[in-house]
């Protein structure tokens, strides 16, 4: 190659580099518009296990029980573990090797409604995060904050972890100890 | 077909695809058709020759092309009625033994809802980016449809694929869509998350993204912000047309390889975090009960996989000859590197050809030619991917996790032959 074609090769690349470097700024497209606080707050219901953007309110389990019966019973059973729906309470999801009658309860069982929610979720703020967005299944966000609160109280209350008339709330939500909070772990084959 | 020894590369029957190629099988000619043209008269046309659709004008087409009504048993089947006792959830299985290639058409692409399935209004629905970002911002569906576009081919697949080989004690009448419908493959094309994430501005304290969808169960999940920048896409096209809304009109979250509830639809929100919110889902019934007693979640990728769709359960062999046996392999890792297959209960293997193109975390196909000898014997494949990983037998996948998992279920299918050329599922 002589030197001038060299010089030519140069200048087209470095004319290629400055292309491709306006390029990149037209390429970014930018058409994203600001969130306004009041936009954020309104869709902010992530609720997460330390209690972070749990709501203000409160219930207790003796005012859930009322509720319950009322817009949850008929999928999750009278105490919560009947069904037809995802059990609440109860450890009956775990067949133990040991249960003579394994093979038949696993045979009976829906496998999606083997695991209740006590048992199985590993934080008690999961509940009200769940309920307050998804729940009742045909009329899910329709009950208010204090509602919400209840039904998580009662929920708690089925499983034993809590008593019928403590008061829940953001303030004592986070420390209720679920059983399978010592159990769960992080998968490690993430890639 | 006369086949020598050296034809055959493994037991139960399995031939060398290059002799098939090379010509060293002779097929015996299938008897010739001696047509005595009798001498024409002016009364005769060709016409008594064909049938009714070669002697008609045809029908008309029309605005979007259905499936041949001849085909109208090629269809998906539900596997659970959206009942409460199924927790509202409902799954719509493809039929996989009655299709061939790599790609699901829309249509018969696997469906799993858990809210059902809502009517979202592009033109009011809104995506918003929020939480550790320098700028949170939301975008119109309008708006979003003028990013650059990326396109790629890959599965989906429900953690809860294959879930009845997991739970179930006995291997019963299951046929291949029963057991298998629950994994798709088409293209996507979207845009990258990253593409937005970057216009949002990511915080240093940035490592989770909590990702919701718009239906009535507000359906979320905790991403790692690693995979939202390596390869996630927001779809809003499948196989060339608008997303369904089965599948998340007008766009849904796309994680190549990742079980299909993190891919989530009607996509809302993205909330970005330093720590995972343990939603409903992630807590509950996207985990798994390990064999040690411990709770596993956020077990995203799905494992190297494969099935033998042709032939497979459900399948009647009419008669003893060649056959290809031909069927799927993906892996959540990668892409398939090698697909092993076995005509005669496991004892010999053979390497079955990959259909090209292989991609990435999509579904490969796989072939190879068989001569059934008429005699009861079990099929099985045995995929292995680019970073190595291969196949369980189900006694070794049992033993990781105990009952009632069924999440992440990918051992090895052996599909029993009887003598009379029916295919059933078997646990061996």
């Amino acid at each position: 190659m002589s030197l001038s074609e060299l010089t030519r090769h140069i200048l087209f690349l470095s004319t290629l580099l400055i292309a491709s470097n306006a390029n990149a700024e037209v390429m970014s497209a930018n058409l994203g518009t600001p969130l306004t606080f009041a936009e954020i707050e309104r869709f902010s219901i992530s609720v997460y296990p330390d209690g972070e953007n749990l709501p203000e309110g409160q219930g207790t389990a003796e005012e859930g029980k009322m509720l319950y019966r009322q817009r949850c019973a008929m999928c999750h059973g009278k105490s919560g573990t009947e069904g037809p729906s995802h059990r609440l309470a109860g450890s009956v999801g775990l067949f133990s090797i040991w249960d003579p009658l394994r093979i038949k309860r696993i045979m009976e069982t829906n496998g999606l409604l083997v695991m209740s929610t006590g048992q199985q979720w590993p934080y008690a703020t999961t509940v009200f995060d769940f309920v307050r967005r998804a729940m009742p299944h045909t009329a899910p966000k329709s009950l208010t904050s204090n509602q919400v609160y209840a039904l998580t109280a009662y929920i708690l209350y089925l499983n034993d972890l809590i008593i019928e008339n403590e008061v829940i709330s953001r303030i004592n939500l986070p420390g209720v100890e679920m059983p399978a909070a010592k159990r769960f772990e992080e998968a490690s084959r993430q890639e | 077909m006369k086949l020598s020894a050296q034809n055959y590369i493994a037991g139960g029957g399995l031939i060398d695809r290059r002799s098939l190629l090379s010509g060293s099988i002779s097929f015996l000619a299938a008897g010739t058709i001696a047509r005595v043209s009798s001498a024409s008269e002016d009364s005769t046309t060709i016409a008594d020759a064909y049938p009714a659709w070669s002697r008609t004008l045809g029908n008309s087409d029309s605005p979007y092309g259905r499936p041949s009504h001849r085909e109208a048993n090629v269809v998906r089947k539900l596997q659970l009625p959206a009942a409460p006792e199924n927790s509202g959830s409902t799954a719509w299985l493809t039929p996989i033994e009655s299709m061939h290639g790599a790609i699901t058409p829309n249509g018969l692409h696997f469906g799993s809802h858990h809210f059902g399935v809502p009517d979202v209004d592009p033109a009011t629905h809104e995506l918003m980016i929020h939480g550790l970002v320098d700028k949170p911002l939301k975008f119109t569906v309008e708006h979003l449809l003028r990013y650059p576009m990326v396109s790629h081919i890959r599965f989906l697949e429900c953690s809860g694929n294959t879930a009845l080989n997991a739970l179930a004690p006995f291997a019963g009448g299951e046929s291949c869509q029963d057991l298998y419908g629950l994994v798709s493959c088409a293209e996507w094309v979207g845009v990258k998350v990253s593409d937005l994430l970057n216009e949002a501005g990511l915080k240093k304290q940035a490592l989770w993204v909590i990702a919701e969808g718009a239906d009535g169960g507000s359906h979320a999940r905790s991403i790692p912000l690693s995979k939202m920048t390596d390869d996630a896409i927001i779809a809003f096209y499948q196989n060339g047309e608008k997303l369904r809304a089965e599948q998340g009109y007008p766009m849904r979250l796309l994680l190549p390889g990742w079980e299909g509830n993190t891919s989530v639809k009607y996509l809302h929100r993205l909330e970005i975090s330093d720590r995972p919110a343990y939603t409903a889902h992630e807590s509950g019934l996207y985990t798994e009960q390990l064999a040690s007693g411990r709770i596993e979640g956020f077990s995203f990728p799905m494992d190297v996989k494969s099935v033998i769709t042709h032939p497979s359960a459900g399948h009647v062999l009419d008669e003893k000859g060649f056959y290809e046996i031909s069927g799927l392999a993906w892996s959540g890792y990668g892409s398939i590197s090698s697909v092993e297959v076995s005509a005669d209960e496991g004892k010999t293997w053979a390497t079955a050809s990959l259909h090209n193109p292989v991609n990435d975390k999509a579904l490969t196909r796989f072939s190879i030619p068989w001569q059934w000898n008429g005699k009861s014997t079990i099929l099985l494949s045995r995929a292995t991917d680019d970073r190595g990983r291969s196949q369980p037998t189900r006694k070794f996948w049992k033993q990781k996790y105990t009952s009632p998992t069924f999440n992440h279920y990918n051992a090895i299918q052996p599909w029993h032959v009887d003598s009379s050329g029916r295919l059933t599922n078997v646990f061996i």
